[in-house]
């Protein structure tokens, strides 16, 4: 699984690095840096991020399936 | 939907955010036949932004930013192939590989690539490098957890400064060289850019401004450039952060509106051919778009944002699959945000469309502070540092064309921090050695305005 935040819209409310602190850091006071790359059981803290996200910044999901037709 | 729009064949050139969320929409608002994807990368679309952070930073793999789908938009994804021109009479998108692909609809989100250090040879210097592919980032990365001693940026717009802010971050000695009066300042404005410059110095940045950067140096290998001051840089990695270039030449013979300043089109996404007549079939979204914004006198902007992106991209496929009455404009106030030297910089509106800013909330000796930027006695834009929790407030004051400067405790009960305006000393962006991130481009959608315009942004010179 995927995420990206849309960082236009995050205000910097850190529920995502409370919930899932190995996923989400602040970088300086209000920064989101996190890791698109969603690693092996994190997935529930990252939805959970995503459902607490105050703004709904956060889209999780899998990627295109690209395959060459 | 009505009438057979949910039907026939829709072709995005531009596998990127932009044409990623154009096709997830043309799904979700119903579209059901052929759906194709082009994108000269190899990659499946992936996300921009954390390259120059995350990636810089050895927190996150370049390869790891695919991008995450809302719904698989289940496409004939044609990637690792540019598209090399387009016959609008016979709606074809030509191929790099040949193909004629045929189309009723297309969308045009080509976007930018990074511009290349002027000199050929001089760019081939092993150590030199740009940042906007991930491959690009992977390589850039590379180098930095190499350890070198030095790292030259050419270029302090937003992408020169957060490749600056990584080198520091990972105690690398880092030279920034640009151009113009200070970093940010083709965004952002000479005022606030002295607090941009201020940031980079406090964190040991080597800091040049006022100086271009005559020639790079080494013999096979980066070692070095020599400056207009007559100083020498010594380093082992040059990254050339000098602002984009738009994808349009492949539109050259098409007759379209396209040309330096990007491709341009009505408020609701359709370009225009170059006598200035919309077409009906072809769309444009995302960084290589230009449109008229009713909140900036109606002037063509052109914006490389995240948030544009996605935003321009949903009205461009609504209104591909939508019948006239039913179209939506494109009226996004621009969003954008950098993190570098450990604030994040936020911005709402167009700041270098002002002639005046104010500082209205916190404090410049803490790094903390919103400033409030005015065109003619009324909002246009406002720039947070670590203060993202008033964007909405004052992007309400720009959507509403308010009185400039805001009156006292506008936002938060307190009087503003400066007393009075100042000039905002938006300069000319001819002057700079990175891109501004939203080009003002003038109100005409004819490609002529390239010559109206000589000189433009000459790289290097």
């Amino acid at each position: 699984m995927r995420i990206v935040v849309d960082l236009a819209r995050c205000q910097g409310y850190a529920q995502c690095v409370f919930l899932a602190p190995e996923v989400f850091e602040l970088h300086g006071e209000e920064a989101l840096l996190y890791n698109p790359a969603v690693p092996a059981g994190q997935l529930d803290r990252v939805r959970q991020a995503a459902a607490a996200c105050p703004v709904q910044a956060i889209l999780v999901g899998d990627q295109v399936r690209a395959d060459v037709r | 939907m009505s009438g057979d729009l949910d039907q026939g064949r829709i072709v995005i050139v531009g596998a990127s955010l932009a044409g990623l969320r154009a096709a997830e929409t043309l799904r979700e608002e119903g579209f059901t036949d052929s759906l194709t994807v082009v994108g000269d990368e190899p990659h499946p679309p992936y996300d921009r932004p954390p390259l120059s952070k995350q990636v810089l930073l050895g927190k996150a793999a370049a390869d790891a930013t695919v991008l995450p789908t809302r719904r698989d938009p289940d496409a004939d994804w044609r990637l690792g192939v540019a598209a090399t021109g387009l016959d609008p009479a016979g709606k074809r998108v030509l191929l790099a590989d040949g193909v004629s692909l045929p189309y009723d609809r297309l969308l045009i989100a080509t976007g930018t690539r990074a511009r290349p250090w002027p000199d050929p040879a001089q760019a081939a210097l092993d150590g030199v490098l740009t940042l906007r592919t991930s491959d690009d980032a992977a390589r850039l990365a590379e180098r930095l957890t190499a350890g070198p001693r030095r790292v030259l940026v050419i270029g302090g717009g937003f992408t020169g400064s957060e490749i600056a802010s990584a080198c520091r971050e990972r105690g690398i000695e880092v030279t920034v060289a640009e151009r113009g009066p200070a970093p940010l300042v083709g965004a952002l404005g000479g005022t606030f850019a002295k607090l941009a410059a201020g940031l980079q110095r406090a964190h040991g940045v080597d800091l040049r401004c006022g100086v271009t950067v005559t020639a790079l140096r080494g013999n096979g290998h980066f070692t070095g450039a020599d400056l207009s001051d007559g100083s020498r840089v010594d380093a082992d990695v040059c990254v050339v952060a000098m602002g984009a270039i738009r994808n349009t030449e492949w539109l050259a013979d098409s007759g379209l509106a396209a040309g330096r300043l990007g491709v341009a089109c009505d408020a609701g996404c359709r370009v225009f051919n170059a006598y200035g007549i919309v077409t009906d079939d072809v769309f444009v979204a995302g960084d290589v778009a230009r449109f008229p914004h009713p909140l900036f006198e109606y002037q063509m902007l052109a914006l490389e944002h995240w948030g544009n992106a996605v935003a321009q991209a949903e009205v461009a496929a609504h209104n591909m699959v939508s019948p006239g009455p039913l179209r939506r404009p494109h009226l996004t106030v621009p969003v954008f945000w950098s993190s570098q030297f450990g604030v994040n910089i936020k911005s709402v509106g167009v700041p270098s469309f002002s002639d005046q800013v104010v500082i209205a909330q916190g404090s410049l000796g803490e790094r903390r502070l919103v400033a409030v930027y005015g065109y003619r006695g009324r909002v246009t834009a406002a720039v947070t540092v670590n203060m993202a929790k008033w964007l909405e407030y004052y992007q309400g004051l720009i959507e509403a064309a308010a009185p400039f400067p805001p009156g006292p405790g506008a936002a938060d009960g307190s009087p503003l921090v400066t007393e009075f305006p100042v000039p905002s000393n938006v300069p000319d962006p001819r002057g700079l050695l990175h891109g501004p991130t939203v080009a003002l481009t003038g109100h005409l959608p004819d490609r002529r305005l390239t010559l109206v315009r000589p000189g433009g942004i000459r790289p290097g010179g």
